[in-house]
């Protein structure tokens, strides 16, 4: 479904990603895990088309995205929950849901599908209308969540999800990747949470230094204690 | 003589909200750009400039007031779409400065020529004949015309608010004011957006150059003291800040006009004054937030 092939990415003079390939086939869950600067976050944003200079290929569902602009590639049903997670303050958590659909032709079911997302995501239903930052740090990342869901994206690529999130949430939100993963939705997943990642993974692939040195799929990479410590652990 | 004095004041309070009005159309239109683009637009009193000229013109070749007042902004705001299409979006990423310069150059061009169009010295600008003479607001007659003004101000204000709150479109822009980012990864194509933004701020402004004529006349200069003026109200209002504009525009023509009518020759300097005391007391302005420009 997304098929990255020797996708460099610079910033500004230095080369931070190199000869980047992987592939995410649909309805998998796809992992990517490394120390902080291995380059999993500018992945994301190349994929995004969020970064200046890029070259290599991004494919997603056969269609070349790389001369695609950003605004483009959401409507094709790429979704994108960037790890500052950009809940607009300012704004109602209905208003922030909203902005998820402005660009998408589903717009005119808006009602309708902000009442489903309340249902999938009880914590959001009682604060429709709420003030979105005022929210507690795991409730926006629900909301950015939702908002990227919205538009049923086929894609959905999360940074970071639980990072600086209590560990109830945590939980939570690793169900809620399995379900959303159930209902046909794939899912490329950088995570700091090595453990709780590998173990919904189909597959995962280690970055370190703008580079993949490793790609398995998530159960032998979970139980592959010594690649975990040489390339994760801080 | 304590009542006198106290209608006057009354009718001098009036007359401050209809100066107001016209700093509120143009300060919505400069913090709308800059909310939005981060461009501090210089040559937001020329299109003001054009807004009175466009409107003379129309009058000159058949046209009526009422007429002009939907053309004229439709006219200015097309430059406006021109002038951020062609010379502000290349500026786009380098810094607040640039586009400043540019705009602060392109004000000149656009006065010099409308200077060698329609000549160096003013004209006279007929109130419509509907909205001549006086009426009875209580506390004296009060001139019709800026009766008028105040009112069409409303109506833009209620009608910008309800586009704002409203339509998702607006959503949009009050997004994308505070995080580009999220709106394009969102999908929004916010070059687009910026394009009507500046559009639409450049129509205000030649709606509020319309409305003044009027009041002052139309002359080539028009536009570089009033938005002088219009910058004291968004810095007063705080940069960025639709409520600030609206609240700071009415407060400085109040401050104008009051001290017009005890010390008429402080009466300019006193909105700067006004404007060292905000600044002193909450930099920010307002409803301003503060660090936008850094």
């Amino acid at each position: 479904m997304l098929k990255l092939q020797g996708l460099n990415a610079w910033y500004g003079p230095s080369h931070v990603l190199q000869d980047i390939s992987l592939e995410v086939k649909q309805g998998e869950i796809v992992c990517l895990i490394g120390r902080n600067g291995a380059g999993k976050t500018t992945t994301l944003k190349s994929v995004m088309g969020l970064l200046g200079k890029t070259s290599g290929s991004i494919r997603f569902d056969g269609q070349e995205l790389s001369n695609q602009p950003a605004h483009s590639r959401y409507g094709l049903g790429l979704a994108y929950v960037p790890e500052e997670r950009r809940i607009v303050p300012g704004l109602s958590v209905r208003d922030n849901l909203k902005l998820g659909l402005v660009a998408s032709p589903d717009k005119h079911r808006e009602a309708e599908l902000i009442a489903h997302t309340a249902q999938v995501f009880p914590r959001l239903a009682e604060r429709l209308d709420q003030m979105a930052i005022t929210m507690s740090g795991g409730e926006q990342q629900m909301l950015a969540i939702a908002r990227a869901m919205i538009s049923s994206p086929r894609l959905i690529m999360l940074d970071e999800p639980s990072e600086g999130i209590m560990p109830v949430l945590v939980d939570e939100m690793f169900e809620l990747f399995t379900s959303m993963k159930a209902q046909g939705t794939t899912i490329l997943l950088v995570e700091q949470n090595v453990e709780l990642a590998l173990a919904i993974a189909d597959h995962a692939y280690v970055l370190d230094q703008g580079t993949i040195v490793h790609h398995d799929t998530g159960k032998a990479l979970l139980a592959d204690v010594e690649i975990q410590e040489r390339y994760c652990s801080v | 003589m304590a009542g006198l004095t106290l209608d006057l004041i009354g009718m001098q309070l009036f007359a401050g909200v209809a100066l107001g009005a016209v700093y509120v159309l143009l300060a919505i239109g400069l913090s709308l750009i800059f909310g939005m683009l981060t461009v501090v637009n210089f040559a937001h009193g020329a299109f003001y400039m054009l807004g009175a000229y466009v409107g003379l013109w129309l009058m000159a070749h058949g046209g009526n007031f009422w007429l002009c007042l939907v053309l004229v902004p439709l006219v200015v705001g097309g430059i406006g779409l021109a002038v951020e299409r062609v010379l502000i979006r290349p500026l786009y990423g380098r810094g607040i400065d640039y586009p400043l310069l540019l705009t602060f150059g392109l004000s000149y061009i656009i006065v010099e020529l409308v200077r060698i169009t329609f000549g160096k010295s003013g004209f006279p600008f007929d109130t419509p004949e509907l909205l001549q003479g006086a009426v009875d607001i209580g506390v004296g007659y009060f001139p019709l015309y800026r009766l008028f003004v105040i009112g069409a101000t409303a109506v833009i204000l209620f009608g910008l608010w309800l586009f704002l709150e409203r339509t998702s479109f607006g959503l949009i822009i009050r997004a994308g004011a505070r995080d580009p980012l999220i709106v394009r990864v969102l999908g929004v194509n916010v070059a687009q957006v910026w394009l009507i933004v500046f559009g639409m701020g450049t129509a205000i402004a030649a709606f509020a150059g319309l409305l003044a004529a009027p009041l002052q006349g139309v002359i080539p200069e028009m536009g570089g003291t009033i938005l002088a003026e219009a910058f004291v109200v968004t810095v007063v209002g705080g940069m960025g800040s639709l409520l600030g504009a609206v609240l700071a525009g009415i407060l400085v023509g109040v401050v104008v006009s009051m001290t017009s009518l005890f010390a008429p020759e402080m009466a300019k300097v006193a909105i700067f004054a006004l404007m060292a005391l905000v600044l002193l007391i909450r930099p920010q302005g307002f409803f301003g937030r503060a660090g936008l420009m850094s």
